[in-house]
């Protein structure tokens, strides 16, 4: 009974799904709120969709928490949650995540044809100039942790997620502070493009460093209001 | 002599500063330069106090959209009659209320009659606003005179027939609509007065806590008896049944915490009335907050149910312990083993009127998709509930809630998985 007691305490610990917090008074149990979509420590749960936010800048995290309660960015469960908080804990709760850094989650195993998946890589690491797409690196890291202060990170993100990202980009549901250069180019990707490139990404090894590259190291292909 | 010399020297001297510091007051430019001392005109505290009232009146939830310029309307309150899209308020002389004069914007509050001479639909409030004195109807319309106007043309309503003909108003107004400003009760105290005039009036309270018909009417007889909220899917509990949200057995802290800060030993906001305190309780002041309190606690107690008989809280066993294994291992991190909670951050479940009143609405709604208090003055950091619709399916949410319904001497009726998918299906605003 007290091995059971004990085996259900550490699996309880172990599901970043479940609230839990040390002590009442602390950013840690105010974002439980969060918890049972984004885990513990933002590191996502078994969830098939919702997306990894830890380590993401805290820059990006914030315009999404305020695109999210303005009704910018349309996802009615976030819509709902976030509605009537003020910037300043908008900020706090986005640098909370943006300072955290999981483990990651075991890499997706890959189940789709070689020849998708080169196509991906090719998109990712080096572009395709003959439709002008950046390389994603170029912008979101050549760790793909993403970029200070607005560039989101795309390690640890599922591909469902990713392809839902780009097709909302790509119809304009989903918006970022013009120039908009995410629209741009999920403009210039096709369907099979964007499956591609999402089943690459999610089958990325995570890098030892999580934490975003610096801000504009290199110059920009695009220019993105988020960076600005 | 001496003494003489001295009164003559320091009588001197007064005279001298007088005349400097005239010199220097009159002067031009050298008026008081320092922050904070600015000499405040007349009309600038008509404006302030406008400010304030129409904080109190939460105009600028229905009249503003997220994240759009203030004033400006454009908000679509969804209707059970078809959509009604709130007009542009702003000073701008051919697209809002530039042109309107004082008369015309307190016309507009006391008899629903907008300046062209159309009648209003009752979504907005005249019919609480009605209650506005003229010199407060002033004040709020200097105010809106005073914000930046906004060129944006007003939408066109989209009811259905027959609720487009607003002839039918005229009906509506003979069944539902009574004119006049708020008169003092002379048996009650001034500030449970100023109390009634904030809930009854700007408030408008009972446009939510009093239940709306078929006709979107509500009547007098059932003031503050709780109904659903019409489209938004929430349950806006009674203010006159200690079973539900009446505040009898309250502490006036306890309410004008509630109100203020969103929070309070007994029960947190979320939804709709989050929205309120978020955009306007908030901003009163501690003595209009408490005379709000002192009046709702005073609320007449009606209770329109007789209280459940003990047959009708029978719960199964096998729900009973489903809902206890969910409650343990989700739930009782922050609301704790006997439902006690950790007031005021994460609210207590045992003994919440909210979580016992007969409605499960508000308690499906919060297990499904969470809520965050909202942030304000006094509690800017709030504390939140994460969603549980991915996690549990439409049984484990009934027993959940049949559980904390029930459990700790609560006095709640049990729920069905059929309660739950209804509400499931409801997108969350």
């Amino acid at each position: 009974m007290l091995l059971l007691v004990i085996a259900g305490a550490a699996s309880a610990q172990q599901d970043p799904a479940i609230p839990a917090f040390k002590s009442v008074d602390s950013m840690e149990a105010r974002v439980q709120g969060c918890v049972t979509c984004h885990g513990q420590s933002g590191q996502g749960t078994s969830n098939q969709y919702f997306p990894r936010i830890a380590g993401k800048p805290a820059a990006y995290l914030y315009n999404q928490l305020v695109a999210f309660r303005d009704g910018k960015r349309v996802y009615p469960p976030m819509n709902y949650l976030v509605a009537y908080l003020p910037d300043s804990y908008l900020r706090e709760i986005a640098e909370h995540f943006a300072k955290e850094r999981p483990a990651f989650e075991p890499k997706q195993p890959a189940t789709t044809p070689e020849s998708v998946i080169s196509r991906g890589a090719t998109i990712a690491v080096a572009g395709d100039a003959s439709k002008q797409i950046p390389a994603c690196i170029t912008c979101h890291g050549p760790g793909l942790t993403g970029m200070e202060p607005g560039i989101p990170g795309l390690v640890g993100l599922r591909s469902s997620y990713i392809v839902a990202q780009l097709t909302r980009w790509r119809t304009g549901n989903r918006q970022a502070a013009q120039p908009d250069c995410m629209k741009r180019i999920a403009d210039r990707l096709s369907e099979s493009d964007v499956h591609a490139v999402a089943t690459w990404l999610a089958t990325q090894d995570p890098p030892r460093d999580a934490s975003p590259a610096s801000s504009n190291l290199q110059r920009m292909p695009l220019s993105c209001g988020s960076q600005m | 002599m001496r003494r003489g010399t001295r009164n003559l020297l320091l009588a001197a001297l007064a005279v001298v500063l007088v005349l400097v510091g005239g010199f220097f007051y009159f002067m031009p430019g050298y008026l008081p330069t320092e922050p904070g001392k600015v000499a405040v005109s007349a009309t600038t505290q008509t404006i302030t106090k406008g400010e304030y009232l129409a904080r109190a009146g939460d105009c600028i939830a229905c009249h503003t959209e997220p994240g759009g310029k203030q004033f400006s309307g454009g908000r679509a309150m969804a209707t059970p009659f078809g959509n009604l899209y709130v007009p542009n308020v702003t000073p701008d002389d051919e697209t809002g209320i530039g042109r309107w004069t004082a008369d015309d914007f307190y016309r507009m509050m006391h008899q629903g009659i907008s300046r062209d001479g159309t009648l209003m639909y009752p979504v907005m409030p005249f019919a609480s606003y009605t209650k506005v004195t003229r010199e407060d109807s002033d004040a709020i319309y200097a105010y809106m005179m005073s914000v930046p106007p906004v060129s944006q043309k007003n939408r066109p309503h989209e009811l259905k027939f027959p609720f487009n003909q607003r002839d039918l108003l005229i009906g509506w107004r003979a069944l539902y609509f009574k004119q006049g400003e708020y008169v003092d009760d002379k048996a009650k105290s001034a500030q449970w007065n100023r109390g009634a005039y904030l809930v009854e009036g700007l408030g408008h309270c009972a446009m939510c806590h009093t239940a709306i018909n078929k006709l979107g009417g509500s009547k007098t007889s059932q003031e503050f008896e709780g109904g659903m909220i019409p489209n938004q899917n929430w349950y806006a509990p009674s203010l006159t049944s200690n079973r539900e949200a009446g505040l009898g057995n309250w502490s006036l802290k306890e309410i004008t915490d509630l109100l203020q800060a969103g929070i309070s030993d007994r029960a947190t906001v979320y939804g709709p009335m989050a929205e309120v305190v978020y955009n306007s309780l908030q901003y009163l002041s501690d003595a209009d907050v408490e005379a709000m309190a002192v009046y709702l606690k005073e609320l007449p107690q009606r209770d329109t149910e007789p209280p459940p008989p003990s047959s009708a809280r029978l719960v199964s066993p096998g729900v009973m312990e489903l809902g206890r294994k969910i409650y343990a291992k989700q739930c009782s991190m922050c609301h704790g083993e006997e439902g006690k909670g950790h007031a005021p951050q994460f609210p207590p479940l045992a003994s919440n009127q909210s979580i016992t009143m007969s409605s499960p609405v508000n308690s499906i709604r919060m297990v499904l998709n969470g809520g965050y208090a909202p942030g304000t003055k006094r509690n800017p950091k709030p504390h939140g509930m994460p969603p549980f619709s991915h996690i549990l399916n439409d049984d484990e949410v009934a027993a959940v809630v049949t559980y904390i319904r029930v459990a700790w001497e609560n006095s709640g009726t049990p729920v069905t998985a059929a309660n739950v998918s209804e509400l499931r299906t409801l997108v969350p605003e």
